[in-house]
C-alpha cells in the first residue's frame, strides 16, 4: 500500500528524517514507535507533503507521491489524524466533518457511516468541537480523516490522554478498519495499546527506522521497548 | 437648528461613515484573520477603487446612474484581480512571513499611489451621485443617496456575513484561518483560499470606494484616513471578529460624526486612536477577539 523509501526530510537547515524506509501494507496495522525526536510524527508530515521530502520516494499504490502539493495528498485516499489533534476548534462538529467529506469519500453515505461509528457525535453536532471533552475531541479527529474514506489511516499518538473506554473504542475502530482492508500507520507510545492493535511493529531511532518486527512476537518485556522506547 | 435635529445630523453622518468604514475595514480584517498579512497597501486599494470608478462613469456617457452602476462592476472586480496578482507574485514568494509582507504591501502602497498620480493626476475629481433624491425631514435635508449607501452595505455586510458563515467558500476559508496546516492535510488548497480571500479584502476597500466616490471625489491620497482607521476599527473589534468590525465601525464612525460636527474632525481622530490605545493596554484581544489559546 505506501512504501516509504529511503527518505530524508526535514525543516529549514535542519534534517530529522534520513535514510527512512518503511512498507505499510493493507490490511494491516502497522505501529512506530521510538523517543521523542526520533522523527515519527515528521515521518507521518512527510507522508503528507507537508513536510518536504528532499530525497527518497513515496509511493501509494505505486504511485509517487512525494512531490505532490500537500492538498493533493489527501485525495488519493490517505486520513491522517494528527498529534493533538488539531480540530478547527471553533467550527462545530458537523462543519469539522463536512471538511473531511469535501475531498473525497461519498458525501451522505460516508458521513452516515462516520457517525454510526461514533453515536456521541451524532448527538453534538451542532457543538462548537473546542467545547468537546478530551475523548470526543479524539473521535472526531478520527471521524474527520474517515469521512475520507482512506485507503491508508495516519494516526499520530491517538490514545495520548485518553481514558481506558475511550482507548478501548479508537482500538475497536482501528482494527475495525484493519479488517475492511484498510493500511494504518499508527505512531504510538504506549505499550499496551500497541501490543493490543499492532500486526507489525516499527522502531524508530534518530530519523529511520531501525527494526521492524511482526507483534504476535513480542511481549512488553521485548528488549526492543528498553533499547528504543526506553520504558 | 436646535440641538436635538443637529445631533440627528451629526448621527447620520457618522452612520455613512461607519457604512464606508466597515466595508473597508472588514476587508482589511478579513486578510489579517486569514492571512496573517498586515495588508499596509488596503488604503491604495480602496484609492484605486475610487479612481476607476472616475475613470469608468468618466469614460461612459449616459445617465450618471449608467456610470456609477458599471464603476460599481467594474472597480472592485478590477482592483480584486490586482490583489489577487500581489498575492501571487510578492505575498506567495515571501511565503506569508509575517513581517516581509508588512514591508512588501508598503513598497505595493506606493506604487499603486505613484501610478495614481501618474496615469490620474493630481487633483480630486468627483463622480456623479446615481441619482439625486433629497429627504426632507422637517428640520433639514438630506441626501438620499447618503442613505443608500448605508443601505448598500448592510446588504454587502449580510452577504459577505452568509458567505462565511453558510457556504463551502465560508467554511474553507475559516479551517485555512483556524489552522492552516490541517487544512491542507484535509485537500484544502490554502494559496488558492489565500488569493481568494486577499482579492475579497481589496474587492470590499474598492466598492467601499465607489460608494463614498460621490460624496468625496477620487483623489490619489485618498487611500490613507481609510486605512488608519480600518487599523483602528479591526483592533478595537477584535482581529478575525466579523462581529466585533462592524460594530467598532459603528463606534468609530458615528462617534466620529458626532464629534466632527461639535467639536472637529481633529478631536475625532486623536479620541479614536486614545480609544485604541486603551483597548490594546486594557484588551489586547479587542472588544470581541478572544484570546489566543
Amino acid at each position: 500500500m505506501l512504501e516509504i523509501a529511503d527518505i530524508a526530510a526535514g525543516y529549514g537547515p535542519v534534517r530529522v528524517l534520513e535514510g527512512l524506509s518503511l512498507k505499510v501494507p493493507a490490511g494491516q496495522v502497522t505501529c512506530v514507535m521510538g523517543r521523542n525526536g526520533a522523527g515519527k510524527s515528521t515521518m507521518l508530515k512527510a507522508v503528507m507533503g507537508l513536510v518536504r521530502v528532499e530525497a527518497g520516494t513515496v509511493a501509494l499504490e505505486g504511485q509517487r507521491i512525494e512531490r505532490l502539493e500537500a492538498h493533493r495528498v489527501p485525495g488519493l485516499g490517505i486520513g491522517y489524524v494528527p498529534q493533538g489533534r488539531r480540530l478547527f476548534g471553533d467550527m462545530t462538529v458537523a462543519e469539522n466533518i463536512a471538511i473531511g467529506l469535501r475531498t473525497r469519500g461519498r458525501g451522505a453515505a460516508t458521513r452516515e457511516r462516520v457517525l454510526d461509528l461514533f453515536p456521541r457525535l451524532r448527538e453534538r453536532l451542532g457543538q462548537l468541537s473546542r467545547t468537546l471533552s478530551g475523548g470526543e475531541q479524539q473521535m472526531l479527529a478520527v471521524a474527520r480523516a474517515l469521512c475520507l474514506e482512506p485507503k491508508l489511516l495516519m494516526l499520530d499518538e491517538p490514545t495520548e490522554g485518553l481514558q481506558p473506554s475511550m482507548i478501548a473504542l479508537i482500538r475497536e475502530v482501528v482494527l475495525r478498519l484493519r479488517d475492511e482492508g484498510v493500511a494504518v500507520l499508527l505512531v504510538e507510545q504506549r505499550v499496551d495499546a500497541v501490543l493490543a492493535m499492532a500486526d507489525r511493529v516499527a522502531f524508530m531511532t534518530g530519523g529511520h527506522v531501525a527494526e521492524v518486527v511482526p507483534a504476535p512476537g513480542l511481549t512488553p518485556e521485548a528488549p526492543q521497548f528498553v533499547r528504543y522506547v526506553g520504558v | 437648528m436646535s440641538f436635538g435635529p443637529y445631533l440627528l445630523l451629526a448621527v447620520l453622518e457618522g452612520l455613512v461613515s461607519a457604512a464606508v468604514l466597515a466595508l473597508t475595514a472588514v476587508g482589511l480584517g478579513l486578510v489579517f484573520g486569514v492571512m496573517r498579512v498586515v495588508n499596509v497597501a488596503h488604503g491604495a486599494f480602496f484609492m484605486l477603487g475610487a479612481v476607476i470608478a472616475w475613470m469608468v462613469a468618466d469614460a461612459l456617457p449616459g445617465p450618471p446612474a449608467l456610470g456609477f452602476a458599471a464603476a460599481l462592476v467594474v472597480a472592485p472586480l478590477a482592483v480584486a484581480a490586482l490583489a489577487a496578482a500581489v498575492d501571487f507574485g510578492v505575498l506567495k514568494r515571501l511565503g506569508y512571513d509575517p513581517d516581509a509582507t508588512i514591508v512588501a504591501t508598503i513598497g505595493v502602497l506606493y506604487i499603486v499611489e505613484q501610478a495614481a498620480l501618474s496615469l490620474f493626476g493630481p487633483d480630486a475629481r468627483p463622480v456623479q451621485a446615481p441619482f439625486n433624491l433629497r429627504l426632507q425631514l422637517p428640520w433639514f435635508g438630506y441626501s438620499g443617496y447618503k442613505l443608500a449607501v448605508v443601505a448598500a452595505a448592510v446588504v454587502v455586510l449580510l452577504a459577505v456575513w452568509l458567505v462565511l458563515s453558510r457556504s463551502r467558500a465560508g467554511l474553507v476559508m475559516r479551517a485555512t484561518q483556524i489552522d492552516g496546516e490541517t487544512a491542507r492535510a484535509f485537500g484544502i488548497d490554502t494559496d488558492r483560499v489565500y488569493a481568494g480571500v486577499f482579492a475579497l479584502g481589496a474587492g470590499l476597500a474598492a466598492l467601499a470606494a465607489v460608494l463614498v466616490v460621490p460624496i468625496q471625489q477620487a483623489h490619489y491620497l485618498m487611500g490613507g484616513d481609510p486605512l488608519l482607521l480600518s487599523f483602528i476599527v479591526v483592533i478595537i473589534g477584535g482581529l478575525g471578529s466579523l462581529r466585533g468590525t462592524v460594530i467598532a465601525a459603528l463606534l468609530i464612525g458615528v462617534s466620529e460624526g458626532v464629534v466632527s460636527v461639535f467639536f472637529s474632525p481633529t478631536l475625532a481622530k486623536i479620541l479614536a486612536t486614545l480609544l485604541v490605545a486603551l483597548v490594546l493596554v486594557f484588551r489586547p484581544q479587542g472588544l470581541f477577539g478572544r484570546r489566543a489559546a
